[in-house]
């Protein structure tokens, strides 16, 4: 199967991808934003909408700019406001969405970006991969630099704050983070699916790990692993990739769910 | 770690008219305090009195008005004033894989800790958790430790930075009362042993007595300061902590 080109091409982005994901998705678990990051991916519809307005050719463009801009008003306003987190992205995301499905819907034109919503990761180019490239450089490098910081403001902002960390600084850096990469990403995983192959991955970790190494290590071992697993299963199957993959990583996390309840009661 | 010291007396942290306001709501007005470096300072007062707005304040956690001073008493020279916190408690559920080593490490130092240990880090960690006797926590999931444990591994990191002036918030929940006995002498512990001053927000007016060098009456602003004895006897503090007049059912016999 490897003799078709989509189907390296579908190798190696999966290859950038996954590690990166799951890489992301133990910090998005930790800071309980998994809402966020669903409500960024069903941004992506809203970011083309408005690219449709205003007449931005590139998709890809005006995706990642709407998103980095409503991931940055999430956090304002969830820091500002005096309601509950959850209820705040739920609002802002809802209206988001409506407002992308009315314009990309109008004249009856929808069908043309219901591929968005399973993905597609065979029709991946060349290109596009080193668009991927880039940005897990970026993310590895800022996990390299900022990830204390990151994981301290999560635990206690105050205590974070007393170390002269700067808190709000990271916080937004990490919500653009995780706007790019879900933006980049979604055309390949899927606006439905998008947000299971972050959490999965991290949540099965977490259901294995004592400390932070272990964490990391089997979140992203679990994501490579669902994600090779999920594309080669999919070609032979000839099922959507996207969706198999998130069935490797719940199988995958079901199976570590079980595996974790049996060492807490102690049972051989 | 640092060389344990002998606090010297000579420093001193003064609070100039500290002021929080939330929109029109006034939370603290016209705070003024003058603490020595070698002294427990205990604030008490009712809930919603502005003790936990105060520290935010003095952390700079929060916008506030008036200044916070640090001063050397000899030559009157002012100093970078070096604040350590500890909390009540943390934001940590059940199941978080996240180490002991993992919580210091990820404060005091920037070695990405999901990468691997850094030996530099561990060896200085478990020095600090040395002082408190709590070395062989040092690879436990935080989330499993008991309320008392978690006390010490806090101001364990607390202490670690060398701070000239530690805040406390007095652990309310998950501590029995062996375990505040604990937590109060280790508190003079740390009085003894280290160059800071100690400000401690204490809802146990018994320990404070026992403890505090200087009790610190608070209700927006300072109404009453002094030794315990003298701050008890007074009529501010009669006023907010004197009895209240009970429900007829309570004392009906």
């Amino acid at each position: 199967m490897l003799e078709y080109g989509f189907m390296r091409n579908a190798l190696i982005a999966v290859l950038v991808i996954t590690p990166l994901f799951g890489l992301l998705g133990t910090m998005i678990v930790n800071r309980k934003m998994a809402f966020f990051s669903d409500a960024l991916g069903h941004s992506a519809l809203t970011g083309i909408a408005v690219g449709v307005v205003f007449g931005i050719s590139d998709t890809n463009l005006s995706m990642l700019l709407f998103a980095v801009l409503f991931a940055l008003l999430l956090n304002y306003i969830s820091g500002k406001s005096g309601a509950s987190t959850d209820t705040v992205i739920s609002v802002f995301s809802s209206c988001s969405i409506a407002i992308g499905l009315a314009i990309l819907s109008k004249g009856g034109n929808f069908s043309r970006y219901s591929s968005l919503l399973v993905g597609d990761i065979l029709s991946i180019t060349r290109e596009e991969i080193g668009y991927l490239l880039v940005i897990f450089v970026v993310a590895a490098a800022f996990f390299c630099l900022c990830f204390n910081w990151l994981l301290a403001s999560g635990i206690h902002r105050t205590l974070a704050r007393s170390r002269r960390i700067p808190v709000g600084l990271i916080e937004n850096l990490f919500a653009v983070l995780v706007a790019a990469i879900v933006t980049l990403s979604i055309k390949w995983v899927g606006i439905l699916i998008i947000n299971a192959l972050l959490i999965l991955p991290a949540a099965a970790g977490r259901n294995l790990s004592e400390n932070m190494r272990e964490y990391h290590f089997f979140s992203i071992l679990f994501s490579m692993f669902s994600g090779v697993t999920g594309l080669f299963v999919s070609y032979y199957t000839n099922v959507a990739t996207g969706p198999t993959i998130v069935i490797f990583a719940s199988i995958l996390y079901f199976a570590t769910y079980l595996y974790g309840q049996r060492e807490l009661t102690g049972r051989p | 770690m640092r060389k344990i010291i002998q606090p010297c007396g000579l420093h001193c942290i003064k609070v100039n008219h500290l002021g929080v306001r939330f929109g029109e709501q006034v939370i603290l007005e016209d705070v003024n305090l003058h603490i020595h470096c070698g002294s427990i300072n205990a604030v008490i007062g009712k809930n919603g009195a502005g003790k936990s707005t105060l520290i935010r304040a003095i952390l700079d956690d929060i916008p506030h008005e008036g200044k916070i001073e640090f001063k050397d008493r000899e030559n009157g020279r002012l100093r970078k004033l070096k604040v350590g916190y500890v909390p009540q408690s943390i934001n940590i559920e059940k199941n978080t894989p996240l180490s002991v080593y993992d919580l210091i490490a990820a404060y005091q130092f920037r070695f990405p800790v999901f990468l691997r240990k850094s030996r530099k880090a561990e060896a200085e960690i478990k020095k600090a958790l040395e002082v408190f006797e709590a070395q062989d926590l040092i690879d436990r999931q935080v989330c499993n430790l008991s309320g008392g444990q978690l006390q010490r591994v806090l101001l364990a990191m607390a202490v670690m930075d060398e701070p000239n002036l530690l805040l406390l918030d007095e652990p309310v929940s998950g501590v029995d009362q062996n375990g505040m006995e604990l937590f109060y002498r280790t508190i003079v512990y740390l009085k003894k042993h280290f160059d800071l001053a100690i400000i401690l927000i204490s809802h146990d007016l018994d320990y404070v007595e026992n403890y505090a060098d200087k009790v610190i009456l608070l209700d927006k602003t300072v109404l009453k300061e002094g030794s315990a004895k003298e701050v008890y006897a007074s009529g501010e503090f009669q006023e907010i902590f004197g009895v209240e007049e009970l429900p007829g059912y309570v004392t009906m016999k």
